[in-house]
């Protein structure tokens, strides 16, 4: 099942967030190896983070994006503690979404 | 896949066949795409009506207060490492783009009053080529870009 892995860090005012995916990103140009038929694309299209139901990043990605993807970011006005929530949703309409707190 | 042999057939190439089965099979299933993807700038095959879709203007002034951090040498295009960071202000969004990729655009992200103007991801480069990143601040566009020489290909085939 696709999950987020979140770290994020307060230094000073700025925190930075980082996170993984776990999704495949196919593009829908790759070739199966075995069967030479072409992998359906698959990728996450849209991130959504927010900062206590804030939103202060919107990512919109293609399928460019290494598979498993990783993103950071940072930004202002964290505090520790503070809930940090994480949504994606891929070009299938699923989507997944986790939450962790500034430390 | 009779769409893709089509498309072989009227530009010898197949990588345009591949991308008729992208949209055929995964993006254009009904109901699914995203009403805030902007669809046409990340199927855009060149960078200028890529960003023409993405921020609404074609041409962006290059400033060295861009940062890019990328590998001067990938030697797994699957996987390249890139961070952008630029001390230009109102920054409200960011792209990254592979100039030699398919389709170049691979990230856009945009940033609110409370966001500092940095991203950093991994992203997959078809060749040797400039990673180009375009902020835009205050309305303005900007960019900068970097080299990035690729030992494998990471966009599959």
């Amino acid at each position: 099942m696709p999950d987020i892995k979140i770290r994020a860090k307060l230094s000073g005012d700025e925190t930075t967030v980082k996170c993984l995916m776990s999704h495949p990103m196919e593009t829908g140009l790759r070739k199966d190896s075995k069967t030479g038929e072409l992998v359906p694309a698959h990728f996450i299209q849209e991130v959504v983070c927010k900062h206590k139901d804030q939103v202060v990043m919107t990512a919109s990605w293609s399928g460019g994006v290494s598979k498993n993807p990783y993103l950071s970011f940072k930004f202002k006005g964290g505090a520790s503690g503070d809930p940090i929530e994480i949504a994606w949703t891929d070009n299938k309409g699923e989507s997944s979404s986790a939450s962790d707190t500034i430390s | 896949m009779i769409d893709a042999k089509r498309r072989i057939l009227l530009k010898g190439s197949l990588a345009a066949g591949s991308v008729g089965v992208a949209a055929g099979t995964g993006l254009l299933a009904p109901g699914q795409v995203l009403a805030e993807w902007n669809e046409a700038a990340f199927r855009a095959k060149d960078i200028p009506s890529a960003l023409d879709n993405l921020m609404g203007a074609d041409g962006a002034e290059v400033s060295e207060r861009i940062k890019i951090k990328a590998p001067d040498i990938a030697e797994n295009g699957a996987v390249v490492p890139v961070t952008v960071e630029t001390d230009l202000e109102d920054v409200t969004s960011i792209a990254i783009i592979a100039s030699e990729n398919q389709t170049p655009l691979i990230a856009s992200f945009d940033l609110t009053p409370a966001s500092i103007p940095f991203v950093a991801t991994r992203i997959k480069m078809a060749k040797t080529a400039d990673v180009v990143a375009v902020v835009k601040a205050g309305g303005t566009l900007y960019k900068n870009a970097k080299n990035v020489k690729v030992t494998i290909g990471g966009c599959g085939g």
